[in-house]
């Protein structure tokens, strides 16, 4: 680690209603790699837009490279040589790489832009990086993995002494991730000093040097990374020691029944003769890396997706499901990973959303009975302990862990007896997660069935009685959770057929 | 872990560029089938007047379907075109006609009129806020009253052939011996080739596609994306102001009140040549194509019997499909 490059002290900034960074302290050194840690809404990104400029801060103060700054515009951060590698991603996909790379600083040639020369410089940076990729591709024909390197690679042309990576590994998988942290690793040798936003507490301890932890706005501290271990971070983000105890059993008794069996489904080029079993009262894990045909199995299984071939059994009895409707009838409900595009209406109310999948019950004469359509909302409201000042609440304005919560609601409100989860906690902060861990086990315990879909190693094996495997559209294994381990998860997931 | 490499798909080189040539290549087909066609079913339609009258006809939708490709690509849509250019004309014909300006001043104050109105678009689009539809549906209601403001209500003529100052008709079709050329058509190539420049190889263009493409990114990169979204619009007004001087060379009177539905037609062309309805892709070219065919369906049709109805459904399908395509090009893109 080198000398300070970066100080940012007392920051303080206010939105109508919420006081989001209260005197926030926060340093980068040159060549460090320094984690920024809290729950969704502790300020992270609030702060590391105050930085770069997207927002202005009510007071405190900036020094960069030994001067007091305040940059006003992205631009004026980037080029003083302060970058942010954004959470999502902010790719133009009908331009192509290099195009994406040199927006807004085009090398022109006449009254014309060089793309020629754009593609050469491109080229250059990618050899520097050690990346393969064409500049002259069109952005949106790039996997995800690809096109965040080259966000970074945009970052680094701007000559950037730090880079902000915000939640970089979201979308990556296991192998891009290996990939990302030898880039930055890399730029780390070269003296430039490094933010890392992120969840992932394993990512914290493989590539970070220094932590510093947010809550509610507030700075709560910075630790060495080498000389803390995951429950202090934890304990400084929640303030308390939280998590569901992993299983080391099944929960599911032997003589179980079947409720679910699917039988040599294919859909597409993502499923390929994937059979399974749940059983009454289990708690399903379905791991596998991005991209293995998770989600698409569920969709598939779901009647989202039309499927090519396969047979599925509800209790035994064979039945047809060509459409969400029909899965629905079947007593299956499914709770998107994109909960904001699927699973709920933001701008609905709880009682709205909580009732959307059974409204023919709410229903008396033409209109909806709304007296009733709010008592089972309240009702789903306490049971669930989903924290909303009312059942006329608009969604949008509850927080990512009570939103699922509503979304659980509504297909418990439908009877679903079988539920699958894809992703139920992503995008939801630690204290939440445990509640909706807390939530499924329940849920099993009062004898539902439970389809999770996870790419958090640790979430599938805390919460699965058994574990299904996936790898480029089959299935790759099937284990109990006695036997399993991150090691055998993983071998199954990457295993070439 | 090294072999969850396997996970990461192929990328499919430059798929994209082949689809977006192709997608020009099936409409010139297209225009070339409806040429053949049309030609053997009616022996009328295959005289050179019809094949004149029917390229003057396109000269106004081609020009505004070049003007309208940039707020499109953008993601927005420029309702007042049609509308428009009946206004731009009438004021530009009123001044020649009534107040005595020469034509070129004329045509100058037209084309004014157009950048003007779509600054306006731009700016209640861009600094504003409003949506594209919105804003460029209340500026079509206010050229349209203003056209009617600017006639007195009347119909205007502007200098009719042999008339003092109608050099400006020859600027769209001349007369070399017997022979009447569409000469017209070779401005309209040349603003193709000129915008199409723009389009992709000026900073204008780069940053229309990248507004359509993702705005709060193009944002983020430090760009003046208000600027260059509003210059979308003036580009769009610019040739709807062109449009009206095309329109007032090849139709004797321009008739106030009229106007509504031209910029579907121009729009329509766009969206059958390839400009994405949800934008961010498009060309300059495939726009122009498109206009052809619509033009060949509006006065083809007739000529085999079918009435001015039966043209407007039967467009209006072709635009179904066109559409069906973009759609169907997206979710292939997606699963790719």
């Amino acid at each position: 680690m080198g000398d300070i490059i970066l100080t940012m002290k007392d920051i303080d900034k206010s939105f109508p209603g919420v006081h989001a960074l209260d005197h926030v302290n926060f340093e980068v050194r040159k060549g460090e790699v320094h984690a920024l840690m809290g729950e969704n809404g502790a300020g992270k990104s609030t702060l590391m837009k105050v930085l770069t400029g997207i927002y202005t801060k009510d007071s405190g103060s900036i020094v960069y490279e030994g001067k007091e700054v305040e940059f006003h515009t992205t631009r004026e951060a980037q080029d003083a040589g302060v970058v942010i590698v954004h959470q999502e991603l902010n790719m133009l996909g009908h331009l192509t790489v290099a195009q994406n790379i040199f927006i807004g600083r085009e090398f022109k040639k006449g009254i014309g832009i060089d793309d020629k020369k754009m593609n050469e410089e491109a080229a250059k940076l990618f050899e520097k990086l050690h990346i393969d990729i064409d500049p002259a591709e069109t952005m949106s024909n790039l996997t995800v993995g690809k096109q965040q390197m080259c966000e970074i690679a945009k970052a680094i042309s701007h000559e950037a002494k730090v880079i902000i990576f915000d939640e970089p590994s979201a979308a990556l998988t296991e192998a891009e991730i290996e990939e990302l942290f030898k880039i930055i690793r890399d730029l780390r040798k070269q003296q430039i000093g490094i933010v890392y936003i992120s969840h992932r507490m394993d990512e914290i301890k493989v590539i970070t040097d220094r932590v510093t932890v947010m809550r509610d706005g507030t700075y709560v501290g910075t630790l060495i990374t080498k000389d803390c271990t995951k429950d202090d971070i934890i304990n400084m983000m929640v303030g308390r020691v939280i998590y569901e105890d992993p299983k080391t059993q099944s929960s599911v008794p032997k003589n179980a029944p079947v409720v679910l069996k699917v039988e040599n489904l294919n859909a597409g080029r993502m499923v390929q003769d994937v059979s399974f079993e749940l059983h009454k009262g289990e708690i399903l894990g379905f791991s596998g890396l991005m991209g293995a045909g998770r989600t698409e199995t569920a969709r598939a299984i779901f009647g989202a997706d039309p499927k090519t071939s396969g047979n599925i059994y509800i209790n035994g009895q064979k039945v047809e499901i060509n459409s969400p409707q029909d899965a629905v009838k079947c007593g299956i409900g499914y709770l998107s990973e994109d909960r904001k595009r699927f699973g709920i209406v933001v701008q609905k109310s709880v009682a709205e959303n909580s009732t959307m999948a059974a409204l023919e019950n709410f229903v008396s004469g033409l209109f909806i009975n709304k007296k009733s359509e709010n008592k089972i909302a309240q009702e789903y409201v306490e049971s669930l302990a989903t924290k909303t000042p009312s059942v006329d609440q608009l969604v949008v304005n509850l927080s990512g862990g009570n939103q699922q919560k509503v979304v659980i609601a509504k297909w418990l409100i439908r009877n679903c007896d079988i539920l699958i989860f894809d992703e139920p906690t992503r995008g939801i902060d630690v204290g939440a997660k445990n509640e909706i861990y807390k939530l499924m086990n329940r849920l099993a315990e009062e004898g539902k069935s439970i389809i999770m879909i996870s790419s958090e190693m640790t979430e599938i094996l805390r919460m699965s009685d058994r574990i299904v495997v996936m790898c480029e559209g089959k299935k790759t294994g099937e284990i109990g959770i006695e036997e399993a381990s991150q090691e055998t998860i993983m071998n199954m997931a990457t295993r070439e057929i | 872990m090294s072999k969850s490499g396997v996970n990461t798909p192929e990328e499919k080189k430059g798929s994209v560029f082949s689809r977006q040539g192709s997608q020009k290549l099936i409409v010139l087909l297209v225009v070339i089938f409806l040429f053949i066609f049309f030609s053997i079913f009616s022996a009328n339609f295959r005289k050179y007047t019809t094949v004149l009258s029917i390229i003057d006809y396109s000269y106004y939708i081609a020009l505004m379907a070049i003007g309208v490709t940039f707020p499109l690509i953008t993601g927005g849509v420029d309702l007042s075109i049609g509308t428009g250019l009946i206004c731009y004309s009438l004021a530009g014909g009123y001044l020649i006609i009534h107040c005595g300006w020469p034509t070129w001043a004329g045509m100058l104050v037209s084309i004014l009129f157009g950048v003007l109105i779509g600054t306006l678009n731009g700016v209640l689009v861009s600094v504003m806020s409003l949506p594209p539809f919105l804003a460029t549906l209340c500026t079509c209601m206010i050229t349209r009253g203003l056209g009617s403001i600017c006639s007195k209500n009347f119909g205007i003529s502007w200098p009719t052939s042999g008339a003092e100052g109608s050099w400006f008709r020859n600027i769209f079709k001349i007369t070399i011996g017997d022979t009447k050329y569409p000469l017209g058509l070779l401005w309209v190539m040349l603003l193709v080739l000129l915008m199409a420049f723009v389009l992709n190889h000026t900073k204008i263009g780069r940053y229309t596609i990248a507004i359509g493409s993702n705005k709060e990114a193009t944002i983020l990169s430090g760009i003046n994306v208000r600027f260059y979204h509003i210059m979308a619009y003036v580009i769009s007004g610019f040739f709807a102001g062109l449009a009206a001087i095309a329109y007032s060379a090849v139709f004797s009177t321009v008739q106030p009140g009229t106007g509504a539905g031209f910029e579907l037609e121009a729009i329509g062309g766009a969206i059958i040549g390839g400009v994405s309805a949800s934008g961010g892709a498009g060309s300059v070219g495939g726009s122009l194509l498109g206009v052809f065919v619509i033009c060949l369906l509006k006065t083809g049709l007739p000529y085999i019997g079918l009435q001015a109805n039966w043209q407007q459904i039967i467009t209006g399908m072709v635009l179904i499909g066109a559409v069906m395509v973009d759609i169907l090009k997206k979710k292939r893109a997606q699963t790719a």
